[in-house]
């Protein structure tokens, strides 16, 4: 019950707060930090971990919609618990274009930073950010743990950030 | 938190662009959108044949394709497939003919699947090699995004996701539930 309550009274981030930088694993010898895409749009994808059983999970579908995040000059990061090998297993497995990084050691730093991290279930909920190019949240949103909150949001999101490209 | 529709519903009305089975004037529309090399898919096709027996006329069906190109290689070509029989006017009979034959979709076999439907082959495999269907498969692509499509398959029952099972009774208690709110 405390659990529940301290979970409610974080919250993610909300609109016009700025993103909390930071620097992770996106391979076991290459690091990514947010501020190393100041000037374009980031999505922020946190999920609760690699490997879940079905064809169309999250990542696998933002991979089909890159392009499209692309033609609005963003960048795709996704972020969970697992370990940057684990990443990098599921990343060729599935054949994902886009950096995984590894919020592992402090575990979840970063999603407590960000408002979302699960204490329970030591794993991140499954919450998106939009980041504009200066580092100002524009849009977060928080999905139940169990449903996959697919892409339509996000680019809403874009589009109202107007970075589109030709 | 910034706000966020609760339910996801349909960005892109069915219409003339898409391939039909059961009256216009059905009571309830399942829309699936789906991937001819996704094994959940494969598993739904049955389900679907069978809900469609059940309803009758009360049902209409349409397929959207929503190819998950990066995991499955044959995904795109097979949607392109389809759509190319079906500007020959076999469309279902491709559909049927992809799902029950999910383990062999190399170029080859559409072509040879072509031929057992029918078609004229060789404009199927010209088409092909053009991806002249191309635009048509990412349009129904983007239009599941836009209406929150997040895995395959995902179903609309009138316009609105359907987020619970789909087994044959679980469908068939939705499209009732619906198809009788309608009356």
């Amino acid at each position: 019950m405390t659990d529940t309550m301290a979970r409610a009274a974080a919250g993610p981030l909300v609109a016009g707060t700025a993103a909390p930088d930071f620097t992770l694993h996106s391979t076991p010898d290459q690091t990514v930090s947010l501020h190393d895409f100041r000037g374009r749009p980031v999505i922020l994808a946190f999920y609760p971990a690699d490997w879940s059983p079905v064809c169309g999970d999250q990542m696998v579908l933002y991979n089909e919609i890159l392009p499209e995040f692309q033609r609005h000059g963003a960048e795709l990061l996704g972020i969970s618990v697992d370990g940057a090998w684990c990443h990098l297993a599921f990343a060729q497995q599935r054949r994902l274009h886009f950096p995984l990084l590894a919020d592992f050691e402090p575990k979840g730093a970063v999603a407590r930073r960000y408002g979302v991290y699960r204490d329970g279930d030591g794993t991140t909920e499954r919450a998106l950010f939009v980041i504009d190019g200066d580092g100002v949240v524009r849009w977060s949103y928080l999905s139940p743990i169990g449903v996959n909150p697919g892409a339509d949001g996000i680019l809403r999101a874009l589009e109202t950030l107007g970075t589109e490209r030709g | 938190m910034s706000p966020h529709r609760d339910r996801a519903v349909l960005a892109l009305p069915v219409g003339e662009r898409d391939h039909m089975q059961g009256p216009a004037n059905a009571t309830v529309t399942l829309v699936e959108y789906g991937d001819f090399e996704c094994p959940h898919c494969r598993r739904a096709y049955p389900i679907v044949k069978e809900v469609r027996e059940r309803l009758g006329p009360r049902l209409r069906f349409v397929f959207r394709n929503f190819p998950l190109t990066e995991l499955h290689l044959h995904a795109e070509h097979a949607a392109e497939a389809a759509e190319a029989a079906g500007a020959q006017g076999k469309f279902w009979e491709m559909h049927d003919r992809l799902f029950e034959r999910q383990f062999a979709l190399e170029d080859d076999h559409l072509i040879e699947y072509a031929q057992e439907l029918g078609l004229d082959a060789a404009r199927l495999e010209r088409e092909l090699a053009a991806h002249t269907y191309k635009p048509k498969v990412r349009d129904d692509f983007m239009s599941g995004v836009r209406s929150g499509v997040n895995g395959t398959p995902t179903f609309f029952i009138n316009n609105v996701r359907h987020d619970q099972a789909w087994d044959v009774e679980a469908l068939l208690a939705a499209l009732e539930g619906v198809s009788e709110g309608v009356r």
